[in-house]
């Protein structure tokens, strides 16, 4: 317990140090949110129609840009291989590797959701399951993301590589996840659809560290 | 059988041995298939004879299923008995899958531009279909983008396995969500809503197009594993 609260201080101070990771990643989410209202056109009542997706979309595509230096600069001086040495297991590692992404990307993801909602012009009775469905999702987000990180550790050209395997298995995650959205806005139930949300997060809680672990001693190896 | 064909020497003089009628059997198949399917078999009566590209459609599909499960269960084997046949079949399988998938696709766009009216939907069962197709582009990508061939096998082998949570979703996202593609009407639990005149060319066709499978997985293996041993020889002639 001790350790993953060490690693995780660690990794969130790294994070929010100098011209932070996390502060740049708030700046590409209001500016993608900004470049869909320039593609799309000013449309208020289309805008709003699409809005859901978008915040998803985004919030996806924001949780990917910090994954890929979430491993590499231990692996590069060595730190990796003292964790890996360590008698705790790397199962924890992963798990707190999880949670500091997490703390410093989905946190972030989910305080700026109502921004964007804003932005687009979105009734202000889906701000409840926005946050509910991003507060369920974003950690589902970042458990897949630590997995493909360490999966691509290593590799010649893992800044493209980690997107185009990640991004299909976040599908599930978005289809649920701008749905309950969706549902919201029309006025229907989404109850049955946060409980999918919550059944992924637990079969990846339970399984993506392990394989992530296992990844992660692969690339020590 | 795991542990017979764990020797490669051993798995190539089988492969030597098979090929010559696999690829023969392979051939008359397809000439089989292909003649029941375009000249022996009925026409639709609401679509015609565009109801033909169902013969190559649905064994592609059932074959891009089958062997994206192929390189899973070899990854698992890969990874669990360290087998070293099984993270080549994968590696082997993975752009045979994906050439199946990509057939799919086109054939199934074919097909919805004279029934659908239109090239592509954005329907349940497309939209997984062309997940699948990226599942296997990173599996390939993951596997050739690192130095060492065994660490790409390995990781590939991973994400095969997690990619798996997507097969059913696939299988099932017809029957689970009300679509433009029509539900299965062959793989259910009372009998085959399909007439024995267009099931059998259909059947021949998907046979054909296992034996297309093995057969070229076979070949490929086999360069595979002479592309190795050109590889290990270059290194002893350096020494």
């Amino acid at each position: 317990m001790n350790y993953l609260g060490l690693v995780i201080i660690k990794d969130v101070k790294l994070a929010l140090q100098g011209v932070s990771d996390t502060g740049m990643t708030f700046v590409f989410l209001l500016l993608a949110c900004t470049l869909f209202q320039f593609s799309i056109g000013p449309d208020q009542a289309l805008l709003m129609k699409v809005g859901g997706g978008v915040i998803w979309v985004v919030a996806l595509l924001a949780t990917i840009l910090s994954l890929e230096r979430l491993f590499i600069t231990d692996f590069e001086d060595g730190t990796l291989e003292q964790y890996f040495l360590s008698p705790v297991s790397l199962v924890f590692f992963a798990i707190a590797k999880a949670i500091s992404h997490w703390l410093t990307t989905g946190l972030l993801v989910i305080i700026s959701a109502p921004l964007i909602a804003v932005l687009y012009n979105l009734p202000s009775e889906i701000f409840l399951p926005l946050v509910l469905s991003m507060f369920i999702g974003t950690p589902i987000l970042s458990l897949i993301g630590t997995l493909g990180a360490a999966l691509t550790l290593g590799a010649s050209r893992s800044g493209v590589l980690m997107p185009l395997i990640i991004l299909p298995l976040y599908v599930p995650v978005l289809i649920f996840g701008s749905l309950v959205i969706y549902n919201a806005m029309y006025g229907h139930s989404y109850n049955s659809l946060l409980m999918v949300l919550i059944g992924l997060l637990l079969i990846t809680s339970a399984l993506a560290p392990w394989a992530t672990a296992y990844a992660l001693r692969q690339a020590i190896e | 059988m795991i542990n017979y064909f764990a020797n490669p020497s051993r798995f190539l003089k089988m492969t030597e041995k098979l090929l010559p009628w696999l690829v023969r059997l392979t051939i008359l198949f397809f000439i089989v298939g292909i003649y029941f399917g375009l000249f022996y078999s009925p026409a639709d009566y609401q679509q015609g004879d565009t109801v033909r590209i169902m013969y190559v459609h649905v064994p592609a599909a059932w074959m891009a299923l089958a062997c994206y499960v192929f390189i899973a269960t070899m990854g698992a084997l890969s990874l669990v008995y360290k087998h070293p046949l099984a993270g080549l079949a994968a590696k082997s399988a993975a752009p045979i899958g994906a050439s199946f998938t990509i057939i799919v696709i086109i054939t199934g766009s074919l097909w919805g531009k004279p029934i659908w009216g239109a090239w592509w939907v954005w329907d349940a069962r497309l939209s997984s279909v062309l997940v699948l197709f990226f599942l296997y582009l990173g599996h390939i990508a993951l596997s050739y983008s690192f130095e060492n061939p065994s660490r790409g096998n390995k990781a590939s082998a991973i994400l095969a396995l997690v990619g798996l949570v997507n097969i059913p979703i696939i299988k099932f996202s017809v029957d689970w969500w009300n679509t433009l593609h029509q539900p299965a009407s062959i793989t259910r639990f009372d009998a085959p809503a399909i007439d024995p005149s267009m099931l059998i060319p259909l059947i021949i066709m998907a046979l054909a197009f296992f034996l297309y499978f093995i057969t070229v997985l076979l070949v490929r293996i086999k360069s595979e594993l002479t592309s190795q041993k050109i590889k290990s020889l270059n290194i002893k002639m350096i020494k």
